[in-house]
């Protein structure tokens, strides 16, 4: 259905991120990007949204967190890896306790890279899910 | 007419048989079968009274013998001793307890020897407000009694330490039967004042049966206080007799506002005394002491309901006076202010207790402003609180029993661990303030009435309703939250479930029986009501039928339910009532009610409340003469 | 006759004009914060989206609760638009909230139950001057019926001002705009998460919307009644209003429950009751 496209809700989550791709997903929100235009809604809870916006590594102590996270978004929903340590755990990746990028946890469909991540580059990620969310619902 | 007559003395002397059987009979289950019988010839023979006979003007039956009067007299001397024999144990500083007893049954046993009370004729009589109240006595009374006989068996095993006397508990039950239909049928005040002071000595029975020190102190609180309303009631007769030469109720109520106002404001008084309405809440909110069939039976269907009967009788005295208003505002008062106090209680029965202490708030409002409209109010609400509140105190009397706690946090999840008992409560709280129930409709009604009023009155309503929404809103939430699979802890429970049920479906049938009780019995006393429109009762039927049908939606298994944790930012573990800590260890999560202390606190209030109603009933009785 | 047809076009099309408002709101919410916003079917994509995800329910029974607070909100609205009596409309009205307060409870979810209690306080604060503006309507036409209150002709906001300003300082908290969106927000990132709505989605959430729809409607209505004398003027009211709504919603930052609680209490007291206080000593005296 079309309207899945036309209002994807996302929700941010914060894995061990340094803060820089947070503030540019945030930027995108604000009136400079304005992603409302598309029907974009910041929910803060896995149980409305359509869309899993993680940045950050993926370490021992958040992957309880981020499966559970990912357990409680109802179907059909996306994940997207925002910025470097996301998609593969960039210079974190050799640390004690990182598992690595979001993928070694929980499923991925769009790696964005960059350090950090553009406010384009994630508004660009997100109209880019909306094509695998309709592709998911029209396989269930 | 000679049958009428004939029915109503069986109905006043019959519960007398089973109290004085019960005291001879030990044998629990020969107890028991006494109780069910007799339960149900009260329960019939009011229902009896009501198909047969309605009176809208009232019927009056003359008794030319003397003899009942004698024996009245006698039994005033009596219960003076009695009153005097149970006060023998109290330390000589609180001399004046007895003392009240000595002056009202001094004055009037001395008025009546002396020939000084006025001869009356028809000393009984039968209304439809008599036959209402014979219902509410008849039917919510009897569940009770035969709740008791269960409830007894469980109170003893639990409490080993307090001496078996079921016997005399129950028998005080149906002597408070008999005190009540007395108060409900006579004409004449001094048989009223007779009948009132045994339901006195009765809740001074009950409170006091467990016999700690608790109980005691609480019994004699009762029991003074109540006879300070004893005491104005006898000085009503005094002044009855000499001032207006007449005890008949009838003619009193017939004379002109300025001779009769003041024995009118004294009957009031008392009845707000028995009403249990501030300065007077402190006696019923230390009646929760006793076993929970008592709280039931004098927060419903007697005792507290003998306090608004009286008032209801002088409303048309009241009407239209401003000694009235002041007795309007002292309900209204304790309305407002025992809704703002339940809010900080979390004792389920302190709850009940303020509730019933606000709801008879607005009974006496509307009896104070004594319009037809705001009579029929007080009527529908009399009927609909007997039910609602009868069921919520055995109800909680229950779960106290089975779970060991009364605290409303402790039923968090209740439905999880007693369905069926949780639905029954449901069913009792929806009844106390929701939309289509019985005292929304009374709600409803009170406001329509008093909007022509000052809107002084309309805001009280208003205010008081909103809190009472607030405290049984969050009341009933505690009980619905699903807590996952649970322990049960309903068994065990026996022959409660005849009353629980039985109580459950009729404050549910009283909902569309309103319209009848309304046209057969309310619209003859009071005149026509905008409540009987037929738009008013098909919307009140459309939201019944809907409450009833919608739970039918819990059986119907919705597709594609996908079931997943509540929401902890993540940190669930598999225990829901747990999540995971920041050292990686499972901690546990509660959940409380607010109960907003800070502006609710009972202290404060509380005096505020009394300090409020003193100054309200100094006010109305200086205002007798305007 | 009339009274049919006016409650089915509320039942039929309550959900349009509300999901339209909403989308205007968004609209002129995003230009008052320099943004482009949404499109105006906005909010239907939004309900339609949730209709096709996921029904994620902690425990089975809540989404009963919910059904029964469409059912009962539906209700009070065409007993509104049928011109019944407007005490039992608002009495309604409570009944489908308590159905939403008691869906909150049962999940027995931390963020839930906290907006389910802020809820409680929400009405709580609302109540008192709902009924008292039924009331207020009532001493100057004489009557409870909407449909008398709405034919009465003379311009009742001249006689209830103070109840008008009440009814629209407690509409901020019945339509959930900040600074009283206490017990769950349209916006991001809460300190409750989404309180009271938290563990409903897709479907269960559709529902709470369109429910929401449903009461905009029946409050605007309550608003037109103090300008009924003039459809025009009326429907330009209602505009206004709900325009002041907006203003307020992006002017103020949320506050806390005893503040919502004291002011919208005071102004109920102060505005309410002294405007018909006011009313009671012209008419009788």
């Amino acid at each position: 259905m079309a309207f899945l496209k036309r209002s994807p809700w996302i929700f941010h989550y914060d894995g061990s991120s340094c803060n820089g791709c947070d503030i540019e997903v945030l930027a995108c929100l604000t009136p400079m990007y304005d992603v409302e235009r598309f029907g974009v809604i910041n929910t803060g809870n896995p149980k409305h949204s359509d869309i899993l916006l993680i940045t950050g590594s993926i370490n021992r102590q958040n992957e309880h967190v981020v499966k559970t996270i990912y357990r409680q978004m109802g179907d059909p929903k996306v994940v997207i890896a925002i910025g470097t340590c996301a998609a593969s755990g960039g210079i974190f990746a050799e640390c004690y306790n990182v598992l690595g990028g979001v993928d070694t946890t929980i499923p991925v469909d769009v790696y964005i890279p960059g350090c950090a991540a553009r406010p384009e580059a994630i508004i660009d990620s997100v109209i880019q899910a909306l094509g695998i969310l309709e592709e998911k619902q029209k396989q269930t | 007419m000679g049958l009428h007559m004939n029915w109503i003395l069986f109905l006043i002397l019959f519960p007398l048989l089973p109290a004085v059987l019960l005291l001879f009979f030990r044998s629990v289950s020969i107890q028991k079968w006494i109780v069910l019988v007799a339960s149900a010839l009260v329960c019939a023979g009011s229902i009896g009274l009501a198909v047969t006979c309605t009176q809208a003007k009232g019927q009056y039956f003359p008794i030319t013998s003397d003899i009942f009067n004698k024996l009245i007299v006698a039994g005033d001397i009596v219960l003076a001793l009695v009153f005097l024999y149970v006060c023998r144990r109290l330390p000589l500083k609180r001399y004046w307890i007895p003392l009240l007893a000595i002056v009202q049954y001094a004055a009037v046993v001395w008025f009546d020897l002396s020939g000084r009370v006025p001869e009356t004729t028809h000393y009984i009589f039968v209304d439809n407000l008599s036959v209402i109240m014979a219902l509410v006595i008849g039917i919510v009374g009897s569940i009770i009694a035969v709740y008791t006989i269960g409830y007894m068996e469980h109170y003893h095993k639990k409490h080993p330490e307090i001496p078996d006397r079921r016997g005399k508990f129950i028998a005080t039950t149906f002597l408070f039967f008999f005190a009540m239909y007395g108060i409900i049928f006579s004409n004449t005040i001094t048989w009223i004042y007779f009948f009132w002071e045994i339901t006195t000595l009765c809740s001074f029975i009950m409170i006091g049966y467990s016999r700690t020190k608790e109980a005691v102190h609480n019994s004699f609180r009762a029991l003074w206080m109540l006879l300070v309303g004893g005491l104005a009631f006898a000085a009503a007769i005094l002044y009855a007799s000499s001032i207006c030469g007449s005890v008949d109720l009838r003619q009193l109520l017939a004379m002109d506002k300025s001779v009769v106002m003041l024995p009118i404001l004294l009957m009031s008084f008392a009845g707000i005394n028995k009403a249990a309405q501030f300065p007077f809440a402190k006696w019923l909110l230390g009646a929760m002491v006793a076993p929970t069939p008592s709280s039931a039976l004098l927060h419903s269907s007697t005792m507290v309901k003998a306090g608004v009967y009286i008032v209801l009788r002088c409303a048309p005295v009241l009407h239209d006076t401003a000694a009235g208003a002041m007795v309007a505002l002292v309900g209204g008062l304790s309305f407002v202010a025992a809704s703002a106090l339940a809010v900080s209680q979390r004792d389920a029965k302190l709850v009940l207790a303020y509730s019933t202490i606000g709801n008879l708030g607005m009974i006496i409002l509307c009896a104070g402003i004594g319009s037809h409209l705001t009579l029929w109010a007080a009527v529908l609400l009399i009927i609909f609180h007997a039910l609602a509140k009868a069921l919520m105190f055995l109800c909680v009397g229950t779960v106290e029993q089975m779970t060991g706690s009364r605290d409303i946090e402790k039923m968090h999840g209740l439905i999880t661990r007693m369905p069926l008992l949780t639905i029954i409560m449901l069913v009792g709280i929806a009844g106390m303030f929701l939309a289509p129930f019985g005292m929304l409709i009374s709600k409803w009604a009170v406001i329509e009435a008093l909007a022509t009023r000052n809107p002084a009155f309309p805001v009280i309503v208003i205010f008081g309703g909103s809190l009472m929404l607030f405290f049984w809103m969050k009341w009933m939430g505690k009980l619905i939250a699903v807590t996952g699979p649970q322990p049960r802890q309903d068994e065990g429970i026996g022959i409660e479930w005849f009353a629980l049920t039985g109580l459950a479906v009729l404050t549910t049938l009283a909902v569309p029986l309103y319209p009848f009780v309304g046209i057969h019995m309310i619209e003859p006393l009071y005149g026509f009501s905008p409540m009987l429109n037929w738009n008013v009762i098909w919307i009140v039927g459309i939201m019944l039928g809907l409450i009833l049908i919608l739970p039918l939606g819990f059986f119907i298994h919705w597709k594609n339910l996908v079931h997943v944790e509540p929401y902890l930012c993540g940190a669930n573990v598999t225990d829901t009532h747990q999540f995971m800590g920041s050292l990686g260890s499972a901690r546990d999560w509660s959940f409380r009610n607010c109960y907003i202390d800070k502006y609710f606190s009972e202290e404060k209030l509380f005096r505020g409340a009394l300090v409020g109603s003193i100054v309200l009933l100094i006010l109305m009785f200086s205002m007798e003469k305007l | 006759m009339s009274a049919i047809y006016t409650t089915i076009c509320y039942v039929l099309l309550a959900p349009l004009v509300g999901g339209l408002i909403t989308g205007l709101d968004r609209i002129v919410t995003a230009r008052m914060q320099s943004r482009y916003g949404p499109p105006v079917l906005q909010p239907f994509y939004d309900v339609f989206k949730l209709f096709g995800k996921a029904n994620l329910t902690v425990n089975r029974f809540h989404s009963y609760y919910l059904v029964c607070f469409l059912v009962f909100i539906v209700m009070s609205g065409s007993l509104f638009f049928a011109g019944e009596d407007l005490l039992i409309v608002i009495f309604a009205l409570i009944v489908a909230d308590s159905f939403l307060v008691l869906a909150a409870y049962s999940t027995n979810s931390p963020y839930s139950c906290v907006g389910a209690q802020r809820e409680l306080l929400q009405m709580l604060s609302a109540e008192p001057m709902m009924l008292l503006s039924a009331v207020g309507l009532y001493m100057v036409t004489g009557s409870f019926n909407v449909s008398e209150i709405a034919s009465y002709g003379k311009p009742l906001i001249l006689y209830l001002p103070g109840v008008f300003v009440g009814l629209v300082y407690i509409l901020t908290i019945k339509l959930r705009k900040s600074p009283f969106d206490l017990s769950t927000s349209h916006h991001a990132h809460q300190e409750l998460v989404k309180g009271i709505t938290t563990e409903f989605a897709g479907p269960s959430l559709a529902l709470i919307e369109i429910e929401h729809w449903y009461e905009m409607i029946l409050l605007l209505g309550m608003v037109y009644l103090f300008f009924a004398f003039n459809p025009v003027v009326g429907v330009v009211a209602i505009l206004f209003v709900y325009f002041i709504e907006v203003v307020v919603d992006n002017t103020n930052a949320r506050v806390k429950w005893e503040l919502m609680l004291k002011s919208a209490w005071l102004i109920t007291i102060i505005l309410g009751v002294g405007n018909l206080f006011v009313l009671y000593f012209v008419l009788h005296l």
